[in-house]
């Protein structure tokens, strides 16, 4: 009895709960104290910049190639197409020549499969990637591969035009 | 034989707490059902809980009992002494069961319950228990659990909790609630996902995957204290916390060596061992029972397949061979089965594979069932059907005979662990 007397705590607080699906007695971890604020991609509506800023960064100015962030893929597939060789040269070069940018790879995939296996996958995505830009001179330390797996969408519909969407590789620079 | 029962199993107390109404739909196919009779205990109509009616609840969820109508019983018999066994077997009741509950002087309550044979005029079992009349509840599943084992011969897993994830809009919360899906609690809630939620052996921890840093990372969250700790936070992604059975250390995937492989880590962080070694991906780790074996998926053959390797590490051998996706395995606890998730023309079921014989049965037919978990008896698995593009909560009996839908108010359900028998 002893070791699940903490789960006996939570089956008497919550017999005893009335409106509230938490009550103050039951530990609980609130992560939402600070908003998220998720670095904007070329599919997401960007936050206002002034005229000045697009100019002074080419990252954002919508008629550079460096402002086009996502490599989408086939289905089980991790190969990057030759369609976005342009936009992972733009950015290898661009890092080649700011030698203190530092960049995060994020993979994405489509809702179907196992959810654990899809985050795998999508890191192997964002690796695919990276490899492209290791090849143009990036050097490893310089970015990181991380993968939301099948957790955030862009496209939330259950069919091939949103799945096209989602499987996807999205470069992040460090501080956006 | 198919039939369909719907419990509501939203109590009195918990009715405004949304998430706390699960409807519970039964489907059995094929099998003989143990006719029961589950008498109202005298006394229970002036507590805050009817405990026959969790009883019976319990039961009829199994799919392994039918429930025998005792209404009109009157007087309802307390002792051995006053029970009609000739009307229960005209009644068609195997197994009887009655009870009382009486308060005691210092506001707690005894409750007696007994269990009889109906045909061999005997009584199976008797208990009684002094609890606070919150208590009552789970009480009634301790007895259920009693009778469930007497009947079976199995342990009966009344009284084990389960947790899962609900999604709704853009916040995540991780919930712990009783294995019949009442008195759900958050226990976590985010902004970012959290996925694969894992018990502890003992039942103390939850170990999961947190977003929170923009990448996924691991951490073990102590339930009766609600402090957390970051077990894995390295370079890449840091995924699929697997308990060793002793509870000293998880087995997860991790990516910061370029592609996910599997590492053993302390339950509390330090150093991870690399144990796998492959050129492709290799994750979902489960270990076995017996602490043995690590199962888990890999790619290294060109389509993802279920592994074993030693848990030390060393060489690993494939063990699923039909069609070209099987993932994510666990353990039975008995150790002799695994269940998987198998995609079979782009759709994608909870099968099971006997480790004796290599025989793999299919047990559900959704489009995208993922995240089995047994439960602590081995009979039932739980999973995470989608259905209508959101995430519910289902089971299975091990044998397939035996279906559960838990529909669920809450908004998208996913990601369900089943947690640990009581230490009792």
């Amino acid at each position: 009895m002893k070791k699940i007397a903490p789960l006996l705590v939570l089956a008497t607080l919550a017999a005893a709960c009335s409106s509230t699906p938490t009550t103050k007695d039951v530990p609980v971890t609130d992560r939402t104290t600070t908003p998220p604020t998720q670095a904007t991609g070329p599919t997401s509506t960007t936050t206002p910049t002034t005229t000045a800023s697009i100019a002074a960064n080419p990252l954002r100015d919508p008629s550079n190639i460096l402002s086009k962030r996502s490599v989408y893929f086939d289905f089980d597939s991790n190969a990057v197409k030759d369609e976005y060789r342009g936009l992972v040269q733009a950015h290898s070069k661009y890092m080649t020549e700011k030698r203190d940018t530092k960049i995060r790879i994020e993979g994405n995939c489509d809702e179907r499969g196992s959810r654990e296996y899809n985050l795998a996958l999508g890191q192997r995505r964002a690796e695919s990637v990276k490899k492209v830009m290791a090849v143009l001179g990036v050097a490893d330390l310089r970015v990181e591969t991380v993968s939301y797996g099948e957790e955030k969408p862009v496209a939330a519909g259950h069919d091939e035009a949103a799945w096209a969407q989602n499987r996807r590789a999205d470069i992040k620079y460090a501080g956006e | 034989m198919k039939k369909n029962l719907l419990f509501f199993v939203c109590w009195a107390l918990l009715a405004f707490a949304a998430q706390a109404q699960l409807t519970i739909d039964i489907t059995t196919s094929g099998g003989r059902q143990v006719p029961v009779a589950v008498l109202p205990f005298s006394g229970e109509n002036t507590q805050p809980q009817s405990v026959s009616t969790v009883i019976g609840a319990d039961l009829a969820r199994t799919g392994l009992f039918r429930l025998v109508n005792a209404m009109g019983v009157s007087p309802l018999p307390t002792e051995p002494s006053e029970v009609n066994f000739v009307d229960w077997t005209a009644r068609t009741a195997e197994a009887l069961v009655i009870g009382k509950i009486e308060p005691l002087p210092d506001g707690r309550v005894e409750v007696r319950f007994r269990l009889f044979d109906v045909q061999k005029q005997s009584q199976l079992a008797s208990f009684s228990y002094v609890v606070a009349p919150a208590q009552l509840r789970a009480t009634a599943h301790r007895i259920a659990d009693v009778i469930y084992e007497k009947l079976t011969g199995d342990r009966g897993v009344f009284s084990t909790k389960i947790t899962y994830v609900v999604k709704r809009g853009t916040r995540y919360e991780l919930q712990v609630a009783d294995a019949d899906g009442a008195n759900s609690q958050a226990v976590l809630a985010a902004n970012e996902p959290i996925i694969s939620p894992s018990w502890s052996p003992d039942g103390s921890r939850l170990a999961y995957v947190s977003f929170d840093q923009k990448k996924p990372i691991v951490v073990v969250q102590n339930l009766a204290q609600g402090t957390t700790q970051i077990v894995a936070a390295f370079r890449g992604n840091n995924s699929a916390p697997a308990w060793s059975p002793d509870g000293r250390r998880l087995a997860v995937a991790l990516s910061k060596d370029g592609l996910t492989q599997i590492y053993l880590i302390g339950a509390s962080g330090g150093q991870p061992e690399r144990i796998t070694d492959s050129s492709g991906i290799d994750t979902q780790p489960a270990f076995s029972p017996d602490g043995q074996w690590i199962a888990f998926t890999s790619d290294r053959g060109g389509s993802p397949q279920v592994y074993k390797m030693p848990a030390s590490g060393g060489a690993a051998q494939r063990l699923t061979f039909e069609g070209s996706y099987n993932v994510g395995p666990r353990f039975s606890p008995d150790g002799k089965s695994i269940a998987f998730v198998q995609r079979d023309a782009a759709r994608y079921r909870i099968a099971t594979l006997e480790l004796g014989t290599g025989q793999v049965q299919v047990l559900t037919d959704g489009s995208l069932d993922d995240s089995p978990t047994f439960a602590p008896n081995g009979k039932m698995i739980l999973y995470e059907a989608q259905v209508g593009g959101q995430g519910q909560l289902a089971a299975v009996s091990s044998d397939g005979r035996v279906r559960q839908r838990l529909t669920s108010s809450a908004g998208d359900v996913r990601d369900p662990s089943w947690g640990p028998l009581p230490t009792n």
